[in-house]
């Protein structure tokens, strides 16, 4: 069966720099992935890879079988793959409802047209309000996104994130800044939001790591050193430690 | 927040003042409308539809144009030459009709200027813009067939085919015509903001990456938004041909377009009726102060530079800063505060102008053999006392002032506190 | 061979003078984002404030005053303007710059009037240096050769041979890294500022009398400069000074060759006059175009190479 997401010795290197040093990795349908490892390591930089914010030098990423490290992101997002980022990312001057609508525009068939009244769309309108109920963010519907706090800003990026109805799902990092309540809020969310999907998240917190993953895999200066079943990962926690620090729990 | 049905009065209430507006200025005793009057009315309805449509890059698509004019001016162009086709040709097209094949000029040369120009964002997207607008400026100078070269080309909108049975001989008549196209070009672009095309524009001026991984190409957005303001700039300089019967290189200059960018800035580029209200004041000033002062382009500069540092949001955008205060009712508490900042600007303001017009005088209106009149008191610039007066006003009052917006900032920080905690400044 | 002898050398002394200009605008342009259109408008300042003070005090003293005054505004300008606005965005600067060359411009125009002044070549350099084929090649260009010559030396040995100098080269081409190691940034930011455009002041001072010294100096160079500018490249100088050369060269010998496209293809046989479709285009003789050339190539460079000659960042 075609791994969803498929890495093949992918490597980057700037100038003489190399950051990502081989890193072959195959992500099946419908699971849930994680990518743990020390600061550094190339962890945003290969979701920068997978979704084309940058070029690879060498090697090969593919989704469903289809090779996407030639194309640009747009035209990734379009073959159904979509992430939220590090620093949050959402449209900060529109309305919540406003950013949920535009997540979903392209995928429901709107193109560049300037033919269509938005507030006519009913369809449309009603898939935005629905949406934004499943992430609790209705009472906050008509305020600017950039007036949100933080957790309601992660919430609403995955929102956009996997609006478009995306079948691969790529999480950088989501929970990070979160307090212990907002982390279990975001978690749950996660978890519903990618059921039937694949997932595949960078995370420093360990418990999310463990509660959410099928597989983890480590990556330590840009080379996958392990990767398996989140068990098999905890009691290599020994040998780990060194690399993973005061994150072991 | 606004009902929709308070913003539809507000369309009703400017259409019915601008209906009434020539009425207003109409010479009794004469039975004539002031030709100027009307002129520079039509002045500022076109210029406004150029702000707005200058706007749709800058503002809404955070496309800095330093070439806006060009497409202005194409339109010009394009509908002279076709005024000029129709009266030959004897074809029936009603004049009316005629802003839309400007408008589709406008369009067309959007599509091959924007297919170069969008491929690049930011600074490298306002250096190509400046390239292409010297290039079609000098052009325009040189090549006769399109441009007719220095002396532009001149046509008759008197070309008897109308809709409503107008001539269009009489000012009032091309006024009306201007304010329909006005009022139509405004809607149809304050609608396009509530489009997928006008949304996704401010999404890629906000945030390019999040509209890849919303699907959209950022790059298309730009083009199509750059073709669509093509579209509206075109109509804009078709009523220029329009009212002026002639079109020449300056429609496309470099100092066109630097209109519809200051037009666009002091009034606001945040929103969408700023540039309504930058056009209206920057046409009022070039037409009222070029008549009293010589140096008005350098009044607008400075007052361009000032906004640019202390208000970016333009006036639009300072007046709505004013909103949370207004929202927990404490408005009254400024009046005092600006009393207090308004004596020592406007001592200051006088000081520089008197300093400006003097040494304008000096250099330049002397030679003119002008004579250095404020109302009936004639002043004599080779004496010292008035520069004494200038110079000492501008200093005085600008310590003043510095003095006096302290204080006003302290008054104004403690209220958008307050609004803050009560809630009032999120929506 | 004269012609091209000729053209060759006015080409590299105007080559020289746009790259006076360039140096200054690029390095501001890297090293802080702004796009400075004030540039042109102290290169109109240095010719004028030069023609003022030669008049009381000859052209010697105004050589070395009236940069000095365009680098003092230069400063002014950025540590009570520039600084203030930046917080406001790139945008916001250049707008700001904006918005300063067109009140230059207006005050310039108030304080010496509309017309061009009498802005001389001294008297002490105004006599043919050499002849080249029987034409006259004057000292005073020789003198500008030696002048901007001089300059670039200036800056190479400054950017190369001196702490500052360093600093600058490093913020050239990553400014935010410059800035984490503790260099103090906005004094170099200043000085880098006040430096650019005490050098487009001598530019003007050894070109106003070579051109004409008038208040639509900053507007006709304004734009040159700024192709230069890109077309060299963002983060480098040396493909500023290439830039420079060559744009001087092709406008130079653009007005002496007078062909137009028409003859181009006559000589493969097409006859095209000025009633053929697009004959008016075709037709149009080479030195009529030359002033279109810098833009042409402006946008053509912004289009398949963003990144300029040899630009280490995209602009």
């Amino acid at each position: 069966m075609t791994a969803a997401l498929s890495l093949a010795d992918v490597r980057k290197q700037f100038g003489e720099t190399k950051i990502i040093r081989g890193v072959s990795l195959d992500i099946a349908k419908g699971e849930r992935h994680a990518i743990i490892g020390p600061n550094g390591a190339g962890k945003t930089t290969l979701f920068n890879l997978i979704s084309g914010r940058f070029p690879i030098t060498s090697g090969s990423i593919s989704l469903n079988g289809e090779r996407i490290d030639t194309l640009a992101p747009h035209e990734i997002n379009r073959r159904g793959l979509s992430r939220s980022f590090q620093i949050t990312s959402i449209f900060p001057n529109m309305t919540v409802f406003e950013n949920i609508r535009c997540g979903l525009l392209w995928s429901r068939g709107y193109r560049y047209t300037s033919f269509r009244l938005l507030g006519r769309q009913k369809a449309l309108n009603a898939e935005s309000e629905a949406l934004l109920e499943r992430l609790n963010l209705q009472s906050r519907r008509d305020l600017i996104a950039g007036l949100l706090s933080y957790a309601e800003q992660r919430a609403l990026e995955i929102g956009i994130t996997i609006a478009g109805g995306a079948e691969v799902i790529l999480l950088d990092e989501p929970t990070a800044g979160m307090s212990n309540t907002e982390t279990e809020y975001a978690v749950n969310l996660i978890r519903t939001v990618s059921e039937g999907k694949t997932l595949l998240m960078v995370e420093h917190d360990m418990s999310v790591v463990f509660g959410l993953a099928d597989r983890v895999s480590v990556v330590v200066y840009g080379e996958v050193i392990a990767s398996d079943v989140p068990a098999a990962i905890r009691s290599n926690m020994a040998v780990q430690e060194a690399y993973l620090g005061a994150e072991a729990q | 927040m606004r009902t929709r049905t308070d913003l539809r009065w507000i369309w009703v209430i400017a259409l019915a003042i601008a209906l009434v507006l020539p009425w207003i200025f109409f010479d009794w005793k004469t039975s004539r409308h002031s030709g100027f009057v009307l002129t520079m009315l039509s002045e500022i309805g076109l210029m406004i539809v150029f702000a707005l449509s200058f706007n749709m890059q800058m503002g809404q698509a955070g496309l800095l144009s330093f070439g806006h004019a060009v497409l202005f001016g194409l339109g010009g162009y394009t509908t002279a030459h076709a005024l000029n086709a129709i009266r030959t040709s004897g074809i029936w097209f009603p004049l009316e009709l005629v802003p839309l094949i400007g408008g589709m000029g406008g369009l067309a040369f959007g599509v091959v200027i924007g297919y170069i120009a969008t491929k690049q964002r930011a600074t490298a997207f306002a250096m190509i813009t400046m390239g292409l607008s010297e290039l079609v400026g000098a052009a325009a100078l040189m090549f006769m067939t399109f441009f007719g070269g220095e002396s532009g080309i001149t046509t008759d909108r008197m070309i008897e085919s109308s809709l409503v049975g107008a001539s269009y001989s009489a000012p009032w008549q091309v006024y009306y015509l201007i304010v329909f196209w006005v009022f139509v070009s405004v809607a149809l672009m304050w609608l396009h903001t509530q489009t997928p095309l006008g949304k996704m524009a401010n999404a890629q001026r906000d945030n390019f990456e999040r509209t890849q991984f919303v699907g959209y190409d950022p790059q298309l957005i730009r083009f199509w938004q750059f073709v669509v303001s093509g579209f509206f700039a075109g109509i804009a300089g078709s009523l220029y041909t329009i009212v002026y019967e002639i079109v020449t290189y300056d429609a496309l200059a470099a100092s066109k377009s630097a209109n519809a960018l200051l037009a666009s800035y002091i009034g606001g580029v945040g929103g969408f009726f700023g540039p309504v209200l930058g056009a209206t004041l920057v046409v009022l000033m070039q037409s009222g102060l070029s008549l009293l002062s010589n140096s008005w382009v350098l009044y607008i500069g400075v007052l361009f530079i000032v906004m640019v540092m202390y208000a970016p949001g333009g006036i639009v955008g300072l007046l709505g800063q004013h909103a949370p205060i207004a929202r927990i009712g404490r408005l009254h508490e400024l009046v005092l505060p600006y009393v207090r900042i308004l004596v020592p600007a406007l001592i200051t303001v006088f000081g520089f102008v008197l300093l400006v017009e003097l040494t304008s005088f000096v250099t330049i209106g002397a030679t003119q053999g002008k004579k250095f009149k404020v109302g009936s008191l004639m002043i004599d610039a080779a004496t010292a006392q008035p520069w004494m007066l200038a110079i000492g006003a501008l200093l005085i009052g600008g310590l003043w002032l510095r003095l006096a917006s302290r204080g006003f900032m302290r008054v104004w920080d403690g209220l958008i506190e307050e609004a803050k905690t009560l809630g009032g400044a999120a929506r | 061979m004269e012609v091209f002898l000729v053209s060759l050398l006015n080409g590299l002394v105007y080559g020289m003078l746009l790259f006076m200009l360039a140096s200054g605008l690029t390095l501001i342009f890297s090293m802080m984002g702004v796009l400075n259109f004030a540039h042109a408008s102290a290169f109109m300042l240095g010719a004028y404030f030069a023609y003022s003070i030669s008049l009381i005090a000859g052209f010697w003293v105004a050589l070395f005053d009236a940069p000095i005054l365009c680098g003092l505004l230069g400063a002014a300008i950025e540590r009570f303007g520039l600084r203030r606005v930046h917080r406001n965005g790139h945008v916001a600067e250049l707008l700001f710059t904006f918005g300063l060359a067109m009140v230059i411009e207006k005050v310039v125009q108030m304080s010496w009037g509309l017309l061009a002044v009498p802005y001389r070549i001294p008297a002490g350099l105004d006599f043919p240096l050499f002849s080249v084929y029987g034409t006259q090649f004057p000292a005073y260009r020789a003198f500008m050769l030696l002048i901007s010559g001089l300059m670039f030396l200036a800056i190479w040995l400054a950017l190369t041979r001196t702490r500052v100098g360093l600093v600058i080269q490093a913020s050239l081409t990553h400014p935010e890294m410059a800035r984490a190691l503790g260099h103090d940034v906005p004094k170099v930011f200043t000085l880098v500022f006040a430096s650019g455009m005490a050098l487009a002041g001598l530019a003007g001072v050894i070109g106003g009398n070579y051109q004409t010294t008038s208040p639509s100096m900053a507007v006709t160079m304004g734009p040159i400069v700024f192709v230069v500018v890109v077309f060299g490249g963002l983060g480098s100088l040396l493909g500023c000074f290439i830039a420079s050369l060559l744009m001087g060269l092709i406008q130079t010998f653009a007005v002496v060759l007078d062909y137009s496209a028409a003859d181009l293809l006559a000589n493969v046989g097409l006859t095209v006059t000025r009633s053929s479709p697009f004959g008016e285009l075709l037709t149009m003789p080479l030195p009529r175009i030359g002033a279109l050339l810098p833009y042409i190539l402006l946008v053509l460079i912004l289009w398949f190479r963003p990144r300029g000659l040899m630009g280490t960042r995209d602009t």
